[in-house]
Order: structure tokens, then sequence, then C-alpha cells
């Protein structure tokens, strides 16, 4: 890791006078470090928010739930609040890596991380998303890839938080020394169609500040379920995050949200339009599954995605509708 | 890591400052000579390097803003109820901290990415990746290491079930698997084996001694429902 100096703030403020020359935000610093480690990335000054307190808690408001960037997984993952209200995100955040880095880990800093793939996680590979001109995806090891939206660069959204704050409608607050915007976290990521080098919106010198997160509609039931190959510490196959808004049995209206099933995190609206106005029934909800996966283009080695996502999705329904209950071969 | 420790290195780990790993180390122990004969090597060009970068804590332009650094400053971290003044460089992580500037060899460093959890030490009462933590985050925090956890002479109660059960093989896990349970029992005193699987999700162990971890912690916590 290289030298740099540190820039401690006790106000927001404070950090958005540093932003400035290159600085970095740093927070819990899980992501940040691992890329510094790997000589990804060498920034000069990295701006430590980590103290700001005004950054920290969870607060229920008339309109939803506002949660500051530095809150940590694991203090999500306990909130009373978001247990019973919002269970798709408590699920979310409480099944990412390990417990040592959710006590460590910021929702903001979670979903500012880079994407996952191997290739560009590894300084060995000068590739498309470090500003190169190849993909060394397309032709290689691809079994963790992206089967959506991959034509140009396959990693996968890396944030099991993103699943859910998608699903919610949530929106992320960004500052800087101009003023504040309100960002949707649709309209967050940045596709890799775009450019494969910009992860989000974000500009250099704002700085994520909050998350928040509307009221649920009456009604509302919500799930998360992750697939993978081991139980700790291990990124999703497949994250499968759903919120249903029900009038009895029947379905208002469905959020169906993919994770590690492309660059950006993604909603199925095929299979959301499967479920709506109809009651929530095995059979309704292996259709959604089943529509999840119209246009899915998988790689040489991840075909079995396509198999993988249609029960996850199924299975999480049936969760969220309180028709079954957490699925065994899940690892979250 | 097959070899066993000299009675001097098991004396250095347990000390609490570098001056006294220093002056424990009368034998020469394997700890001892390698620090030195690295020092002979690049001493030098380390001296050098903190009279170009070294310079104490400056104000930034913003009054809320302080800044650290890229060379080493002096920086007090309270470590096993002792606070322990180190010069270090602001991208120290709280496990080299430990381990190098402070002769805490205890925490073990493995994957050095979080992924294995064995630097596992307790920020306050947290358990958390020291490979992952800047030192400078652990400044007006209590850290507990390894090192903390035996009171007046005795092991804590954890760590005798560790040795009755014979909780390890290899043992480069066990820190940080102690450390993880030991966070468990003082947030939880009577924990489930699932509370217990749950608390060491995140600690790797390559030799597979998980069942007697699990079974040395609920013993510890007066939970268990099988015997030794």
């Amino acid at each position: 890791m290289n030298q740099f100096i540190l820039a401690d703030c006790t106000t927001e403020s404070g950090a958005l006078s540093q932003l400035h020359d290159g600085a970095v935000v740093k927070a819990g610093g899980i992501d940040l470090l691992d890329r510094m480690k790997e000589g990804l990335e060498s920034p000069t000054k990295l701006v430590n928010i980590r103290n700001i307190s005004s950054l920290r808690g969870i607060h229920e408001t008339a309109q939803g739930l506002n949660i500051g960037a530095l809150t940590t997984l694991a203090e999500i993952e306990e909130d009373p609040a978001v247990k019973a209200h919002y269970a798709i995100l408590s699920d979310a955040c409480g099944h990412a890596a390990t417990p040592q880095i959710r006590n460590m880990a910021t929702v903001g800093g979670n979903l500012l991380q880079q994407n996952r793939c191997w290739y560009f996680r590894s300084d060995d590979f000068a590739c498309l998303k470090k500003g190169k001109d190849m993909c060394f995806a397309f032709d290689g090891l691809n079994q963790y890839h992206a089967i959506f939206d991959n034509t140009t660069c396959p990693s996968v959204a890396p944030s099991s938080a993103a699943v859910a704050l998608l699903g919610l409608n949530a929106s992320v607050e960004l500052a800087s020394a101009k003023g504040k915007r309100t960002v949707a976290i649709k309209d967050f990521y940045v596709h890799p169609d775009v450019n494969p080098m910009t992860r989000t919106v974000i500009a250099p010198d704002e700085l994520l500040t909050s998350v928040i997160i509307p009221k649920p509609a009456s009604g509302t039931r919500s799930a998360y379920q992750k697939y993978g190959e081991k139980r700790s510490y291990d990124w999703a196959t497949a994250d499968a995050g759903v919120v249903l808004e029900m009038d009895g049995n029947i379905c208002r209206k469905a959020a169906i949200v993919m994770g590690a099933a492309s660059p950006v995190v993604m909603r199925s609206p095929k299979a959301e339009a499967m479920l709506a106005g109809k009651p929530i029934t095995e059979e309704t909800a292996r259709a959604a599954g089943k529509a999840a996966m119209e246009g899915a283009q998988p790689l040489s080695m991840n075909g079995y995605k396509v198999q993988l996502f249609p029960v996850a999705i199924y299975r999480t329904i049936l969760l969220a509708a309180g028709q079954m209950g957490r699925d065994p071969s899940a690892v979250g | 890591m097959s070899d066993r420790k000299s009675p001097s290195e098991d004396a250095a780990e347990q000390s609490s400052s570098p001056q006294n790993s220093n002056n424990v180390a009368t034998g020469i122990s394997r700890r001892g000579f390698l620090k030195g004969a690295g020092i002979t090597a690049a001493g030098t060009a380390l001296l050098e390097g903190v009279q170009v970068f070294s310079r104490e804590a400056v104000a930034a332009t913003h009054s809320d803003v302080k800044e650290l650094g890229p060379g080493a400053v002096p920086v007090t971290l309270l470590v096993n109820g002792k606070e322990h003044t180190i010069q270090i460089e602001p991208r120290t992580t709280l496990a080299d901290a430990l381990r190098v500037h402070m002769g805490l060899t205890g925490t073990k460093v493995i994957c050095d990415r979080g992924s294995c959890s064995g630097c596992t030490v307790l920020l306050d009462k947290t358990p958390v990746n020291s490979c992952m933590t800047l030192a400078m985050d652990a400044r007006g925090h209590h850290v507990t290491t390894i090192e903390g956890l035996p009171q007046n002479g005795e092991m804590h109660p954890l760590q005798a079930a560790f040795v009755k059960h014979d909780a390890m093989q290899c043992g480069f896990c066990t820190p940080g698997m102690v450390m993880s349970c030991a966070a468990l029992l003082e947030k939880n005193p009577k924990p489930t084996e699932d509370d217990v699987r749950h608390a060491t999700a995140g600690n790797l162990c390559r030799c597979g001694t998980y069942p007697r971890i699990f079974a040395a912690t609920l013993e510890a916590a007066g939970t268990s429902t099988r015997n030794a």
C-alpha cells in the first residue's frame, strides 16, 4: 500500500473542503484498502470521514427512514425498525461478507464498492475497466460474471445492500461544497456501456451522506436471499430481493431485484409483471422467476446462473409472501 | 509453524511494550534474531525515510481537518488497558502497529485482506479485522488483543476451554477464533451452538477444528450439552 496523507475530519464541511486534487474518501475503508493493497489505486490523500458522528445512525422520519452513510452493516442488520419494516435490507446487510467486516463496513462504502471481477481486481490484468483496451473475462474464467448487460464489461455489481435499496425505491443524498442533491439508487450506477471506468454518478467533490428510504405502502412484505458457494465471506452467485405490495393475497405491485446478475444492480420488469394484480402462488412465483431470465446472455461458464436465478427468485417471492421459510440451500 | 516457540519468544509475545520485548529476550530467539538482522540490512534506509517524511500533525486549511503523514507521526493507542505511543505512517494497519510496532505478535496476519479473520481484535467490544483497519482509526478506542484476555496471569476461561478441548491444530487461526468467541460471550453470555457458528462465520480454520472450537466456547459459557 502506498504512502498517503490522512486528512482526519470531524465535520461534513471539513471533509468537503478536502475533496479535490484526487483525494479519496475513506469511511470503513474495507474495499478501498483492499484495492490499495492490490495496487489498483494509489491515492496520495485519504479523507477520513470515519469520525464524523453526524453521518452515523438510523432515523425514522414521517417519510420513512434516513440512514447515515457511516452506519455499519451490522448496525443496520440489528436495528429493530429495519428488521420490522424493511426485512429485505436487514437480511441483505446481515449476510454480506463476515461479522468482522460488517462491524467495519459502512452502508455508504458498501454502495460505492467497485464491481467484482477477478481480472479487474487483480493488478496483473490491464483490462477495459482500468481504461485499457480489452476484457479478459470473455475468453477467460467467467463463471461468476454477469448474464445481463454483459457485452462491454461483464463484472458484477457487488452490493447486496443495493439489491435491497433498489427494491425499496431508496435514494442517496450527495453533498458537495455547492450544495446537496438526491439521486435514486436506480439512477446512481453508471452502465459500463456508457463508461466502463465509471461506477457511479458521484462526482469527485461529492460525499455520500445518507440513504433515504421511503415508507413502504401498507401491506408491503419483503425478503432477500443470497445464493453462493460458501456460507461466509463469499460473493453471491445470485442475490434475490423481493418487495411485494399486498392486498390480502393479491399483489398490487412487486419489485424483483437481482444482484450478481449484471454490472449494475437491476430490477426485472418482466418478472414484476407476472405478479402485478395476481395472487402470490407457487405458479405465479415460478412464472416470475422464469420471466426474469428473458434476455439473459450467459457467457461460456456462467450458464448455471440462468438456472439458479429463477429458483432464487421463486423461493424469495414465497418467503416474502410468508408462504415458505428461508431456503436451507441459500447461503444467507 | 510446526516448530515450537522458545520460552523467550513466548515471553516476548506476552510482553506489552517494545521496550519489554527487547529486555526479555536475554537469549537469542528466532524472532529477536530476525528483528536484529532486518535492522542492519534496512535500518539506514528506514531512518532516512522517516526524516524525509516525518512531520507532526499539522492543521489543514479547514479548522475541522487535521492532516497526518504521509511520514511517521506519533500516535497513542490504548491496547489491553495500556497506552502505547508509537511512530507510524497513516498507512500502517492496526495489525502491523500491534505486531511490528508494539511487539504484540499474538495477533496473526494470514490473508491480509479481511477474508480469514485470523487478525481479529476487539475495537472497544466489537470484533474487527485488524488487517483492514488503519491503526489511526483505533485512536480513542480500547483495543483488546489475545494478550489482553488473561487476568492476573490466569488464562481467560475461554482460553482454558480451548486448551481442554484441544481446539487447535496448527494454531494459526486460534487467536482470531478466541477473540471472535470472547466478543460473543461478552455480548451473549449464554450462546447456542448456532450463535457460536454465526460469530465465527468469518474465521477460517484450514485444519477444520471447528467442532472443538464450538464445544470449547459452549463449555466456557456453561451452555455445553456435550462433555469434553
